[in-house]
Formats: structure tokens, C-alpha cells, sequence
């Protein structure tokens, strides 16, 4: 077990958005507002926990060729759990998210985590690596939120800071005149070009240490 | 020692005639086609027109010439095609357009469309109709406010005081109310351009002058514009929304048909190679055009149907690609298949 690499696999090199390129339906259709990603996130994180570490213990007496079935259940418990809770105590964040918090059932993330991680591994590390994959994805979602909040409204941190409204939400609070901002950011086609920045920006930067190692040589 | 590497050796077979065109000199033609068209646009909508046109063409050089020296590329403005840019997608705005909005329809088409995909020859949609698809999805309210005919927009962009929007010729079309449209312009006007719109689209004659010059110097075919504008003058003249011949002459002349047949659907990068293809293209164009005039929620199809063409501009390439010289009948469908 190591921490630090799966720490580091979490965040930057085996990134579950930006590096592994899945849960790829939430993080398009949700990152309009902060209060969206980090409800999503924090959602994500919480079932990705728990599902890898039941799955990781029960590794040892899942049948090989109905894995994915079993997978699925133990996903689609914790995932009804989080969404009744979520209902109960966050009507706001449910009433937003919408679909996509029953979606995490099917959520590539969990799914290939169970497949390439806990299922082979042991108690603690899938623990850990549920809260590292749980945080890396989180923290691509709430960038993403933050850029194309910002560049499409003028707006940060909407859901959670700022004015209230009539329906009783924060509107987040106004830098630039939202006539300015550019509309088509908050469309799905800005999730697509968001993300594309934020991949290229991070081979970019996983890149330049390797190259500036090999000039040196 | 020799520096082989920066050595630019230019290995061809023989013969070597070489033609005198660059992409310096077919952009340059380029752009004195569209000065009819850009005059007509500084007469008919005020100076707001020439200075939009020349903010637009320097945020295009300016992204295209940061990035490139960012990225320590080869620097390409001087290939003029940013200032083509520029100056198309300032005509295919409003000319009450803001000044800022069109530097971020420049960012968009510049820097999203044409450069990431590597710079001049590789972008897969035209810029200048990129950026303009980006400005419409961000700024509806801005993009579709036209000014009455005959007002001058204020300088500095925006609608003048005192002056309410109105619908332009299109917006009539698409109701098929021939009578109201024929009370704000006859078909005069709408060839010469005395109505609402886009910047540089208003007039036809002025635009058909230059793509007229285009095919003189040989710099565009006939196929794809010709193509274009008889699909959409045989669909309109055979199922008219009201009227008969007259509703093909308004659909014809008003809005981008001929800009966008002329100047932005003959673009190199993002239209087929050979002239059946071309053909093909224009009539898939002008399909689209009308589909979207007729059927769709926006009163313009040209934007979206060129860039739709241009979409499928490398399966129409595959199909229309020419037999090699030399191969007998039956093995064309080989050769077709390679």
C-alpha cells in the first residue's frame, strides 16, 4: 500500500475526469453552479467509500463471471441511500441535480474502480482510494463550475453565496455584469470545451517534467 | 557545419512549373472581393460598420499572432487569412454588434477553431461562421436586434437613441407574409441591399460583384456557389410560403445566401477538393438552408447549414475522390475503396 502514489493517482496522474475520462454524463450536465458540484461531489465520494470497500471485502466470494452484477448492487444500495438522504435533508441540491444523483448507479467512476481497483485489492487501500478518486473527481468538478459560472454569468459561487432570489436560492456573487458574460459556456457545448481545456492543460503539465528531465540529460 | 536540419531542401519530381499563387496573394483577392460589399456596408449602416470591421480584423490578427508566438509556432499572419476572418465574421454581424462581443467572437474562431486544430488548412469549420454560432448561442438578444432600414448604428455599437429594432425580410419569409415584406422593400431594394440585416450580407449586387471577381481570378469554382443559390432559388420557387417567383427572389437576395455562397461555403480548408464534390456540397447547402429557413426556429439557415457541409466535407471527399490514371473499369471499385 502507498498512500502518496494513490494520493497523487487521485488528484493528477490517474484522474478519474481529466486523465481516465469517465462519469463523463454528471460532469457535462451538472458543472453550472458551485452548489451542484460539490453536492455532486460530495456524493460521488461518499458512495465511491463505501462501495469500494464492501466490494474489496467481498472480493473473495463474488463469483468471476457475475462480478459486474454484484457491483451494481452493492453501487445501487449506497446510491439510493445517499439520494433518499439527500431528498430528506437537501430538497434544494435534489431538486438541481435532478436525474443524476439516481445516475450515479451507472457512474463510470464507481464502476471502474470497483473493475480495476478494490476488487483486487484490499480493505484499507480501497478505502483510501475511494476518498483520493472521490476528491480528484470532485475538485475537476468544481473547477469546472467555477469557469463556466464565472465566464458565462459573471457569477461565483452560485447555490451557496450571494443574494437570495425569489425561489429562495443564492444567486452567487456578481463580478461582471451578467450581460457580458459569455452565454454559451453554461450550454453543454461549454462543458465540452471547458473540459477539453482543463485535459489539455493537465497533459501539459503532466508532460513538462518528463521533458525538462530528458533535455537535462 | 552544415545545419541540415534548418536546411529547407525541396525535393520534387520533375516538371517544375510553379504557379505564382501563395495563400498571401488568393487571401489578398479575398479581400478585394469583399471591399464592394464592406463600401455598401460604411453607406448604408455609418462608420460603426467600417470601425467594427477593423476592430474584428485586428483582434483576429492580434489572437492569431499571440498564440502562435505563445506556442513558438511559425508565425502566419502575415498569410493575410486572419484578416479574412476577421473582416467576414464583422459582415456577418449586426452592425449594432458591440464592440467587445465581436473580440470574443474573434477569440472563439481564431484561437478555439482555427489554431487548436493547427492553424490555417486544418480547422474543420469555417472560423468566421464558428464565431458567429458562438456569439449567436451566447448573445441572442445582441446578435438578432437589426436596425430599421436606412438608420445608422451608433458608434461604438448598440442601437441609437431613439431608434426601436426591427424585423428584417427574413423574419417575414418565415411567417410567408409577402404583403408586409413588400411594403418595407421591394425586390430592388433587397438586390441592392436597402434593408435590415447582417453587416456586409445586406447587398447582393455588391457581394455578387465580388464573387464574380472570385471566379475571374480563378481563386473559387462555380460549382459550389451556383450549386448553392439554384438549390435554394428551385426549392422556394417550387413550395413558396406565399406567392410564387417573387417569394424565390426575396428568399434569394435576403440574408447570407450570397455571402455565405461566396465567400464562407468556398472557404479551401472546409470544402471538397474536386468539383463534383462541390456540387455536392453546394445542393447539400442550399437543402439545409432552406430546411432550416422553412422548418426550423431560427429565421437564417445559411450560418448552420454551411457549417454542417463542412462537417461532412471529408466523406463527400472519399466518395468523389477521382479514379487514378491508368486503372481499368473493374478495378475502380478497388481503387475507389483505397
Amino acid at each position: 500500500m502507498n498512500l502518496g502514489k494513490q494520493f497523487k493517482d487521485g488528484m493528477l496522474t490517474q484522474n478519474p475526469v481529466l486523465v481516465q475520462v469517465l462519469g463523463m454524463c454528471s460532469t457535462m450536465a451538472i458543472t453550472t453552479s458551485f452548489f451542484n458540484g460539490i453536492g455532486m461531489g460530495v456524493a460521488v465520494t461518499i458512495i465511491l467509500t463505501l462501495s469500494n470497500v464492501i466490494i474489496s471485502a467481498m472480493r473473495k466470494i463474488i463469483p468471476d463471471k457475475i462480478r459486474i452484477a454484484m457491483f451494481i448492487v452493492v453501487i445501487a444500495g449506497f446510491v439510493t441511500c445517499v439520494d433518499l438522504s439527500i431528498q430528506a435533508f437537501l430538497p434544494d441540491l435534489a431538486n438541481s441535480l435532478g436525474v443524476f444523483i439516481p445516475l450515479i448507479v451507472v457512474n463510470c467512476i464507481i464502476l471502474g474502480r470497483a473493475e480495476a481497483f478494490s476488487y483486487k485489492n484490499g480493505m484499507v487501500a480501497s478505502f483510501f482510494d475511494g476518498i483520493f478518486q472521490g476528491i480528484g473527481y470532485t475538485w475537476v468538478l468544481l473547477a469546472m463550475c467555477i469557469i463556466r459560472e464565472f465566464l458565462g454569468g459573471g457569477t461565483f459561487g452560485g447555490g451557496v453565496l450571494g443574494a437570495v432570489n425569489e425561489a429562495g436560492q443564492h444567486v452567487g456573487i456578481q463580478i461582471f455584469p451578467a450581460d457580458y458574460g459569455i452565454g454559451m459556456l453554461t450550454l453543454p457545448v461549454g462543458g465540452f470545451l471547458v473540459l477539453a481545456a482543463l485535459i489539455a492543460a493537465m497533459q501539459w503539465a503532466l508532460a513538462r517534467p518528463k521533458k525538462d528531465k530528458e533535455e537535462s540529460k | 557545419m552544415t545545419d541540415y536540419k534548418n536546411l529547407k531542401l525541396i525535393a520534387t519530381s520533375n516538371p517544375h512549373i510553379r504557379g505564382s499563387e501563395t495563400t498571401r496573394s488568393i487571401m489578398l483577392d479575398v479581400i478585394i472581393a469583399m471591399c464592394p460589399a464592406l463600401i455598401w456596408a460604411i453607406i448604408y449602416f455609418g462608420v460603426e460598420a467600417l470601425l467594427l470591421t477593423a476592430v474584428s480584423v485586428i483582434g483576429c490578427v492580434v489572437f492569431e499572432g499571440l498564440y502562435r508566438k505563445l506556442m513558438h509556432k511559425p508565425q502566419s499572419i502575415d498569410d493575410l487569412s486572419a484578416v479574412v476572418t476577421g473582416m467576414l465574421l464583422a459582415f456577418v454581424c449586426p452592425a449594432t454588434t458591440p464592440l467587445w462581443m465581436i473580440l470574443i467572437g474573434d477569440f472563439f474562431a481564431i484561437i478555439v477553431v482555427k489554431q487548436l486544430f493547427g492553424g490555417i488548412g486544418k480547422n474543420f469549420l469555417n472560423p468566421a461562421l464558428a464565431g458567429r454560432a458562438a456569439l449567436l448561442a451566447s448573445y441572442a438578444g445582441a446578435m438578432t436586434t437589426w436596425l430599421p432600414a436606412g438608420t445608422k448604428a451608433a458608434i461604438g455599437g448598440g442601437m441609437p437613441v431613439d431608434v426601436v429594432s426591427a424585423a428584417t425580410p427574413l423574419a417575414y419569409l418565415k411567417t410567408g407574409d409577402l404583403e408586409g415584406l413588400k411594403q418595407i422593400a421591394s425586390v430592388g431594394d433587397m438586390f441592392l441591399g436597402k434593408v435590415g440585416g447582417s453587416m456586409g450580407e445586406v447587398s447582393a449586387l455588391m457581394l455578387l460583384i465580388g464573387g464574380l471577381y472570385l471566379i475571374w481570378r480563378k481563386v473559387i469554382n462555380w460549382q459550389t456557389p451556383v450549386a448553392y443559390i439554384a438549390t435554394v432559388a428551385v426549392l422556394t420557387v417550387l413550395f413558396p410560403k406565399a406567392g410564387g417567383a417573387e417569394y424565390m427572389l426575396y428568399s434569394i437576395f435576403g440574408g447570407g445566401l450570397f455571402l455565405g455562397a461566396f465567400f464562407m461555403a468556398t472557404d479551401y480548408a472546409t470544402s471538397p477538393v474536386t468539383k463534383k464534390g462541390q456540387l455536392i456540397y453546394g445542393i447539400g447547402c442550399g437543402l439545409f438552408t432552406v430546411f432550416i429557413r422553412y422548418f426550423g426556429s431560427y429565421n437564417e439557415g445559411v450560418c448552420y447549414s454551411i457549417m454542417v457541409m463542412n462537417c461532412c466535407t471529408a466523406l463527400i471527399d472519399k466518395y468523389t475522390k477521382p479514379v487514378r490514371f491508368g486503372v481499368v473499369k473493374s478495378d475502380k471499385k478497388e481503387a475507389a475503396a483505397k
